[in-house]
C-alpha cells in the first residue's frame, strides 16, 4: 500500500528493568512489529498488559514512557522516519501531526489550569490556529462530543467536571490541532459501563466527522470492535494476527484470539441457598458525616458457600456497603447479623473471631501487601495471629495454601515485586483463606487484571468455594464477571438497592430502567452493537 | 460563604491566638528570670526600702496577671514601654531598628527568592546532569559554612583585599539609597548564601515531585519544550510547598540575622536585642520577642493563605 501515512517497520522497543536483588538489565518488550495505517482508518491494538500495545501506540509519537526506549526499526509518518528527526523534530510533530488521549483524563489534565487553556495549547504552540480560532473550534468539538454548556465548558477547572466529561474534553484536546493521527490509550477503561457507552459513541462520531486516523489501544475486545476498521492482536510484544474487525470477532485464525473472544462467555449455574444465612444486612443506612446518606435502607442476605454479587457504578455505595460490613464505617441505622449473631457496628468492638471469620481481598493486590515481606511471611501472618501456629508447622500450612492457589512451594521466599498481577491476587486470596473465614469480601478483585488472568482468578475462587464452603460478597462493576460467579445479585444505584434476588431473577426481564441501562451498556462482542443499542435507546426515549 | 474565605479567616484567627499564647510565654519567661527591673536599675545601691519604693512606683508590686494585661494592652496600642538603660521610648527606638532590619531583609529576599526559584527550575531542567549537581554542590556548601565564617571571609577578601564594599555596614537615615545599598552589600551577600540552598532544594524537590504526574506527560506529548513544561505545568502545582519554605526563610532573614548584624555592626533589631539582653533591659527584650513572634507568625500565615489560595479546588469549588 502506498497511501499509508503511518508505516511502522520492524519496531523494537526496549527497557531497563530493576529486579529486586539483581543488577539492572536491559530487556526487549516489543520484538519487531509492523503497522501500516491509511488516512482516516482506525486500527485497534489489543492484548493483555505487557503485550506492548500502549508502548507501540506511544512509539508512533516517538515517545517512550519511563525508561522505555525505541531500540530498532523505522517509524515513517507522513513520509519521514520520525526516529531520525531528533528531539526538536519530535516536538514539532507531537501535538500537531499526532495527538494522544490517555486512560485517565482526570490525571492527564493540569489541575491548576482551566480546561480551555489546556485544550487549545498545542494548536497555539504549533501555530496551527490563532487563539480565537482554536477556541471556536474547541467549543464546536465540545458541542459535537455532547458536553454540557459548550460555550462555557472550557472555563471550568478539571476538578469541576465528571470523569466521563473529562475523557471527552481530552478527546477535544486531541482533535483541536487537527492532527493526522490520534492515539487513544484505553480511553474508556476507567469509566463506568453506563458512561463508557456515551464516551465511546462520542469518540466514534468525532472520528467519523473529522476523518482523522486513530490507533485505539485497549484490552477489551468488545469495545475495540465497536470503533475499529482493523484489529491487531498483540501478545508478548509480537503480533498474533491482524485482520478486519469483523473477521477477528467472527472468525479469528489464531488460538490466542479465539481465547480472547470466548473469555466472556463462561457461565456459572447458580446454587440454591442452603441453611441459615451467614451474613444478613438489615436496613443499613450510612453516611460519611454530614447530611448526605451514601447508603439508604439496604438489606441483603448471603448464604454459606454462595456468592452475592454487588454491582453498580462508582458512587452507587457498593464499596461503602463493604466498609459497613467490615466495621470500618459504623452505620447510622440498621444492624448486621453474622452467623446468626449481631456484629458490633465498629471494628474496635469486634472480637478476634469476628475479624477472623470475615476477610477481605482488594482490587489492588500490589498495595495490599507489604513489599518488604516475603510471600511466606504474608500468608503465614494470619496463621500465627489467629491460631498461634509457628515454626515448621506454619511453613507446612503456608505451603499447603500456596498449593491451593496453584503457585507452589517455590514462591515462599519470593517478594511481591517478583510476581505478576494475577499471582499477587492469588497470594491475597491465600492470605484471606489462612484465617479460615466464613465470608470473604472481594472488592473489585479482578478489575485490574487482564481478561484471561481474571478468568483464572474467578475459576480459582469458585474451586475454593466448593472446597471450603466459604461465602463471597463480590463487589464489581463488571456485569460479565457477575454472570460467571454469582448465585444472587444486588444492583445498587445512588446508595439504594435497586434490584435484588437470585441471578436468574435479577437477569430476567422485565427490568427496571436502571438495571436495563446497566445491562444494555455492557459491550457485546458484535460489530454494530454500539449503533444498535443507541438506536434502540433513541426509539425508546422517542416513544416515551 | 466560599470555603476559601472560611479557611483564610480560620488561619488568621489561629494566628492571632498563637500570638497571644506566645505573648504569655514571653512575659512568663522574663518573669522567671532572677531579680527584677527594680533590682537591676538600682544595682549596688539596692536597699530593701529603695527596692520597695521603686517597685511601687513602677507598679511591680501588683500581681503578675494584672501586669501582663496592662503590658499587653499598651503593646496592642503601640506602647511597648520605656527602655530602662536609656529611658527612651522603646517603640520609637524599635521603629528605626526594625526599619533597618526590614531594609536588609528586603534586599536579601529580592535577590535570594527569584535566584533560588530560578536555580531550582534550572536544576530540574538538567536533573542529574552537571548543572544540577553544580547548583546543589555550591548552594549546599554555602549553607554548610557558618554565617560568621562566610562573613569574615567576605570581609577579608572583598572588603579588605579588594576594597569593593565597606566591612562595616553602618547606615544613616541621611544616606541615599545607592549609598545604603553599597553599605549593606556584604551582609546581603552573606544572607543570600545562607538562605539560597534551602529554597532552591525545596523548589527542585517540589517540581520534581510534580514532574511525575500524568499531566506532565500530556504536556510533553503536546510537543512543548522542557522549560515551558516546567514553567507552565509543573511550577503552578508546586507553589504551595515552595511558598512555605520561602516564608520560613523570610522569617529567618528578619528574626535570625543577629549574627550577621553583629559581624557587620549593622544597626538592626538583632544587634539591638543582643545589646539589651546583655544589659538585662527586660522591657526591651520583651518588646523584641513580641515583634519577632509577630513577624514569624505573620509570614507563616501568609504562606498558609497562599497555599490555600493556589489550590484550584478551593478557589473554584464545584
Amino acid at each position: 500500500m502506498t497511501d499509508s501515512f503511518l508505516d511502522i517497520r520492524g519496531l523494537k522497543i526496549g527497557a531497563t528493568v530493576y529486579p529486586p536483588g539483581e543488577k539492572p538489565k536491559d530487556i526487549e518488550i516489543v520484538h519487531g512489529v509492523d503497522i501500516k495505517l491509511e488516512k482516516g482508518k482506525v486500527l485497534g491494538l489489543i492484548g493483555e498488559s505487557g503485550a506492548g500495545k500502549s508502548t507501540i501506540g506511544l512509539a508512533s509519537m516517538g515517545y517512550g514512557r519511563g525508561g522505555v526506549r525505541i531500540t530498532g526499526g523505522e517509524v515513517f509518518l507522513n513520509g519521514r522516519d520520525i526516529l531520525k528527526i531528533g528531539a526538536k523534530g519530535l516536538r514539532g510533530l507531537r501535538g500537531k501531526e499526532v495527538t494522544y488521549v490517555s486512560q485517565s483524563a482526570a490525571a492527564s489534565f493540569n489541575p491548576a489550569k482551566r480546561l480551555m487553556e489546556q485544550i487549545v495549547e498545542s494548536a497555539l504552540e504549533h501555530g496551527v490556529h490563532s487563539r480565537a480560532d482554536a477556541e471556536a473550534r474547541a467549543v464546536k468539538h465540545f458541542r459535537d462530543l455532547g458536553l454540557p454548556d459548550p460555550e462555557n465548558f472550557g472555563k471550568r477547572y478539571p476538578h469541576q467536571v465528571s470523569g466521563g466529561q473529562l475523557q471527552r474534553a481530552m478527546t477535544a484536546m486531541a482533535l483541536c490541532p487537527e492532527p493526522d493521527l490520534i492515539v487513544f490509550d484505553e480511553p474508556t477503561t476507567a469509566l463506568d459501563v453506563t458512561t463508557q457507552i456515551d464516551v465511546l459513541a462520542a469518540i466514534k462520531e468525532a472520528i467519523r466527522k473529522t476523518g482523522v486516523a486513530a490507533i485505539y489501544v485497549t484490552h477489551d475486545l468488545a469495545v475495540v470492535a465497536q470503533v475499529s476498521d482493523d484489529i491487531m492482536v498483540l501478545r508478548h510484544g509480537k503480533m498474533v494476527e491482524r485482520d478486519t474487525a469483523e473477521t477477528i470477532i467472527t472468525n479469528p485464525s489464531q488460538d490466542y484470539t479465539r481465547a480472547l473472544v470466548s473469555v466472556k462467555s463462561s457461565e456459572h449455574p447458580e446454587k440454591a441457598p442452603v441453611g441459615e444465612p451467614v451474613l444478613q444486612c438489615k436496613n443499613i443506612t450510612a453516611s460519611y458525616g454530614g447530611d448526605v446518606k451514601v447508603l439508604k435502607n439496604v438489606s441483603m442476605d448471603l448464604y454459606p458457600g454462595q456468592t452475592l454479587a454487588v454491582v453498580g457504578e462508582s458512587g452507587s455505595g457498593k464499596s461503602t456497603t463493604a466498609r459497613v460490613i467490615t466495621g470500618l464505617l459504623p452505620p447510622i441505622e440498621g444492624e448486621i447479623l453474622f452467623d446468626g449473631r449481631v456484629l458490633p457496628p465498629a471494628l474496635a468492638q469486634r472480637s478476634r473471631d469476628d475479624l477472623r471469620e470475615l476477610q477481605m481481598i482488594y482490587q489492588m493486590a500490589d498495595v495490599a501487601m507489604n513489599p518488604r515481606q516475603t510471600i511466606g511471611t504474608i500468608i503465614g501472618r494470619p496463621l500465627e495471629f489467629y491460631f498461634g501456629i509457628k515454626g515448621a508447622e506454619k511453613r507446612k500450612k503456608t505451603i499447603k495454601l500456596l498449593d491451593k492457589i496453584e503457585l507452589g512451594e517455590s514462591f515462599i521466599d519470593r517478594y511481591p515485586a517478583e510476581l505478576s498481577g494475577g499471582q499477587k491476587q492469588r497470594v491475597c486470596i491465600a492470605r484471606s483463606l489462612a484465617a479460615k473465614p466464613k465470608l470473604i469480601i472481594c472488592d473489585e478483585v479482578t478489575s485490574a487484571l487482564d481478561p484471561l488472568v481474571a478468568e483464572g482468578i474467578l475459576k480459582l475462587l469458585l474451586d475454593l468455594q466448593a472446597e471450603e464452603n466459604v461465602a463471597y460478597l463480590f463487589i464489581t462493576h463488571d456485569l460479565a464477571t457477575v454472570k460467571s460467579i454469582a448465585d444472587s445479585i444486588a444492583v445498587m444505584y445512588q446508595g439504594k438497592l435497586q434490584r435484588y434476588g437470585t441471578k436468574t431473577e435479577v437477569l430476567t426481564p422485565p427490568f427496571d430502567d436502571y438495571t436495563d441501562l446497566l445491562l444494555s451498556s455492557v459491550p457485546e462482542m458484535k460489530i454494530g452493537w454500539l449503533e444498535h443499542v443507541l438506536a434502540t435507546r433513541k426509539m425508546e426515549s422517542a416513544g416515551n | 460563604m466560599s470555603p476559601l474565605i472560611t479557611l483564610v479567616a480560620q488561619r488568621i484567627a489561629l494566628g492571632l491566638l498563637l500570638l497571644l499564647a506566645v505573648s504569655v510565654l514571653i512575659f512568663a519567661g522574663t518573669e522567671l528570670l532572677p531579680g527584677d527591673v527594680a533590682a537591676s536599675i538600682l544595682g549596688q545601691s539596692a536597699t530593701p526600702e529603695a527596692l520597695a519604693n521603686m517597685r511601687r512606683d513602677m507598679g511591680l508590686d501588683e500581681p503578675a496577671v494584672s501586669r501582663y494585661f496592662s503590658w499587653l494592652f499598651s503593646a496592642i496600642q503601640g506602647d511597648l514601654g520605656t527602655a530602662l538603660t536609656s529611658g527612651q521610648e522603646i517603640s520609637s527606638q524599635i521603629a528605626s531598628r526594625l526599619g533597618n532590619t526590614l531594609f536588609l531583609a528586603f534586599w536579601a529576599a529580592v535577590i535570594a527568592v527569584p535566584l533560588a526559584v530560578f536555580l531550582g527550575l534550572l536544576a530540574v531542567r538538567y536533573e542529574g546532569r552537571w548543572p544540577d549537581k553544580a547548583i546543589s554542590a555550591v548552594t549546599l556548601a554555602s549553607i554548610s559554612l557558618p554565617e560568621f565564617f562566610i562573613g569574615y571571609l567576605l570581609i577579608y577578601f572583598v572588603a579588605v583585599k579588594l576594597g569593593w564594599f565597606p566591612s562595616v555596614a553602618t547606615i544613616y537615615p541621611s544616606m541615599s539609597l545607592g549609598e545604603k545599598l553599597h553599605a549593606i552589600g556584604l551582609p546581603v551577600a552573606v544572607l543570600v548564601m545562607v538562605v539560597l540552598a534551602h529554597m532552591m532544594r525545596m523548589t527542585r524537590a517540589a517540581i520534581l515531585n510534580v514532574m511525575q504526574s500524568a499531566y506532565i506527560e500530556t504536556a510533553e506529548l503536546k510537543g512543548l519544550n522542557q522549560f515551558k513544561i516546567i514553567w507552565r505545568h509543573a511550577f503552578p502545582n508546586a507553589i504551595a510547598p515552595v511558598v512555605n519554605v520561602v516564608m520560613l526563610n523570610l522569617a529567618y532573614l528578619i528574626v535570625g540575622v543577629v549574627v550577621v548584624e553583629v559581624i557587620f555592626v549593622y544597626p538592626g533589631m538583632g544587634q539591638y536585642l543582643v545589646d539589651h539582653v546583655s544589659k538585662r533591659d527586660v522591657p526591651v527584650v520583651q518588646a523584641c520577642g513580641l515583634i519577632f513572634a509577630a513577624v514569624y507568625i505573620g509570614l507563616n500565615l501568609i504562606a498558609d493563605v497562599v497555599s490555600i489560595a493556589t489550590n484550584p479546588r478551593l478557589r473554584h469549588p464545584k
